[in-house]
């Protein structure tokens, strides 16, 4: 709330020197729009968008021309494959996997811990799987978020291999019954072939016990992150298949406006946000708020 | 690849020139447009960029730029010079207490870093100077923050001062800092917690610890690929703490890492060191014109020069 207040507010200083609709309105459009890092084109086009549809309508009052934004925002977003909702897909019968996937200190760990609670609650028979043997203390740390959740975690020796951590995390998941296997990965930066080539070892072994299994592929996604999130988008998805993005650090003052490219460019939905470092603090995504938050001190004023 | 664009980019408009073999006012416009877009691109904040253009062009215009034989060349040259020297031409080592231990505090945004850079900076001074220091686990909220912090000192063979979760980070550090005079260590760390800047409580817990550590180093720890909002996060801390340097890490990703240039314009403070792998080895100095080059997409400023 705090951050999407600043930045409304920043927003609406867009129009306390408002003059009407010349070019300098334009320029502090795009900059604004630029400052959520949604980028210098899309920033671009989404100005030209409202700059003909102001024309076109000849609106001249600020409340209905910050309306108009909001709209072609939304818009944007959706118009690539509205008909795509951001639900979780689970299986008909047997495990659901979910295998969580991103660069490195972004937030999967902390959004499975997140996530384990909140369909433990709902009544699913959750496990956890640390296929993260590389960095220091991520066995441990995934072990107390199953600790704070109440629910198991399948973890192997440090420095072992991450697939056959996931193999065991199945089989038990298969033998025991569970609804839902959360599985966690190592951070890696998109530009690392062979740890890629993991990612996509550990994919593959998870299908060979459950042909329709990740049921879902996520992309953690840090809303600090500039353009690179694009590359990293389009990297995980040419591996590992993506499903959806989770959108971490929305409680900071970053906007993650690059999701806006993602979804524009490579049809990329976000299905749940990060707002926080407790078990709590993960939203499912919803689009208009998402965007009409960025602008809501404008509506507002 | 990522860099392609500008390449691309900054070719085109100077093959354009370069035809024409004399600048316009006009042409001069689209060049600092496209340098403008290739900043932005690459994460450099738009407010340091919008600045930064601005007196490029200055430049270019009052020098004689616009008669030179090869004026693509000369603007490249400007460009880059001015970028190495917005980012401080010197390489800036750590700062050092004339007597025992000096004290480095580290400090940033969640997961930027901070409890990996604390491992990488404390084996290098043990490599370099055979230092003997102590490394303070002040994080009590991040899950296993502390076992990951030993875990790094284990790798490195140095010890590691913890009190569990129980105790508040004020206390850790104060009794850490005892047992580093009782040991003579040399150098201290302490590793805090990421926090965002505008956590008010948990930034006053910072310049609590500053205020009782004294530290001769608060480094900033922040992730190359962060966009806009560098700003915020190096204002925010550079506020409440005065740092002293930063560290960037994650460089050997693919991001541009036009932060670096935000940052160091926000907050005037020089970048120390950079991150470049998950090992505790991958961390180099940094060199302001190796991210000139970079920020530009100019892995090769000569190859670029040469082709104009
Ligand atoms: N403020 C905030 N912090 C978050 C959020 N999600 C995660 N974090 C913090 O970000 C840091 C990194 O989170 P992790 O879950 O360890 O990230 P990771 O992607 O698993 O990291 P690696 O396994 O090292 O690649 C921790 O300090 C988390 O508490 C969020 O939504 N908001
Ligand atoms: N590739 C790469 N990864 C890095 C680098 N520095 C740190 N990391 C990774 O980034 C992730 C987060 O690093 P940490 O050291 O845990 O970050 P932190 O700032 O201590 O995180 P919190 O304590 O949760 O705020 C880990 O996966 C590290 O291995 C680097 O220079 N390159
Ligand atoms: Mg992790
Ligand atoms: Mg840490």
């Amino acid at each position: 709330e705090r951050s999407r207040r600043s930045f409304g507010q920043k927003l609406s200083s867009l129009f306390t020197n408002f003059t009407g609709v010349d070019d300098d309105f334009y320029d502090d459009l795009e900059e604004t729009l630029i400052e959520a890092d949604v980028g210098f084109d899309t920033a671009l086009e989404i100005s030209e968008e409202v700059r003909d549809e102001i024309e076109f309508e000849h609106v001249s009052d600020p409340d209905q021309i910050s309306q108009l934004i909001v709209r072609r925002l939304v818009a944007l977003y959706t118009r690539n494959g509205s008909a795509e909702d951001n639900h979780l897909v689970f299986s008909k019968e047997g495990p659901t996997v979910f295998l969580f996937v991103g660069v490195n200190g972004v937030g999967k760990t902390t959004s499975i811990g997140k996530m384990a609670a909140r369909f433990k609650a709902r009544g699913r028979k959750v496990l956890l799987a640390a296929c993260d043997t590389f960095r220091a203390g991520a066995i441990q740390q995934l072990e107390e978020w199953g600790k704070r959740d109440g629910v198991d975690v399948v973890a192997g020796k440090e420095q072992s291999d991450p697939a056959s951590v996931a193999f065991e995390a199945v089989k038990k998941a298969k033998a025991e019954n569970y609804d839902l296997l959360l599985v966690d990965t190592a951070g890696r930066l998109q530009n690392k072939v062979n740890l890629m080539n993991e990612l996509d070892k550990i994919k593959r072994v998870i299908s060979r016990e459950i042909p329709d299994a990740p049921q879902e592929t996520l992309l953690v996604l840090d809303s600090t992150t500039g353009q690179n999130a694009l590359t990293q988008a389009k990297a995980f998805l040419e591996t590992t298949n993506v499903t959806g993005i989770i959108l971490t650090k929305l409680d900071g003052t970053a906007k993650g406006g690059i999701v806006l490219a993602i979804r524009n460019q490579l049809h990329l939905a976000v299905k749940y946000v990060g707002l926080g470092e407790t078990v709590d603090d993960l939203s499912p995504f919803n689009p208009e708020q998402y965007v009409s938050g960025l602008f809501k001190g404008l509506m507002e004023d | 690849m990522a860099f392609e664009g500008l390449t691309e980019r900054l070719q085109k408009t100077f093959t354009n020139l370069r035809k024409k073999g004399k600048v316009t006012e006009a042409d001069l416009r689209d060049t600092m447009r496209e340098i403008r877009l290739a900043l932005l691109e690459a994460d450099v904040n738009f407010k340091v960029v919008k600045q930064f253009v601005k007196t490029v062009r200055d430049q270019a215009i009052g020098s004689d730029i616009l008669e030179g034989l090869n004026p693509a060349q000369q603007i490249v040259k400007l460009v880059n010079d001015e970028l190495v020297k917005m980012m401080g031409e010197e390489d800036a080592p750590l700062n050092k207490s004339p007597k025992i231990p000096t004290i480095i505090m580290m400090a940033g945004l969640q997961g930027a870093g901070k409890t990996t850079t604390t491992g990488k900076l404390a084996l290098k001074l043990k490599n370099e100077q055979k230092a003997r220091p102590l490394l303070i686990a002040a994080d009590v909220y991040r899950p296993a923050a502390i076992d990951q912090l030993v875990q790094v000192g284990q790798q490195i063979d140095v010890p590691v001062y913890e009190e569990g979760t129980d105790v508040s980070p004020v206390d850790i550090v104060r009794h850490g800092l005892a047992q580093a005079a009782e040991n003579k260590n040399d150098y201290v760390f302490i590793d805090t917690a990421g926090r965002l800047q505008i956590d008010e409580k948990l930034m006053q817990e910072l310049a609590d610890i500053k205020a009782l550590a004294q530290p001769n180093e608060i480094l900033l720890v922040v992730d190359a690929m962060t966009g806009q909002n560098a700003v915020n996060t190096a204002e925010g801390f550079n506020e409440k703490l005065d740092i002293t340097g930063v560290v960037l890490t994650k460089l050997d990703g693919d991001t541009r890492g036009g932060a670096a240039l935000s940052i160091r314009s926000v907050t005037g403070k020089p970048i120390k060191f950079v991150g470049q792998g998950e090992k505790m080895e991958d961390l180099d100095v940094f060199h302001p014109d190796r991210m000139a080059s970079r920020i530009l997409g100019m892995g090769d400023m000569l190859t670029l020069i040469e082709k104009t």
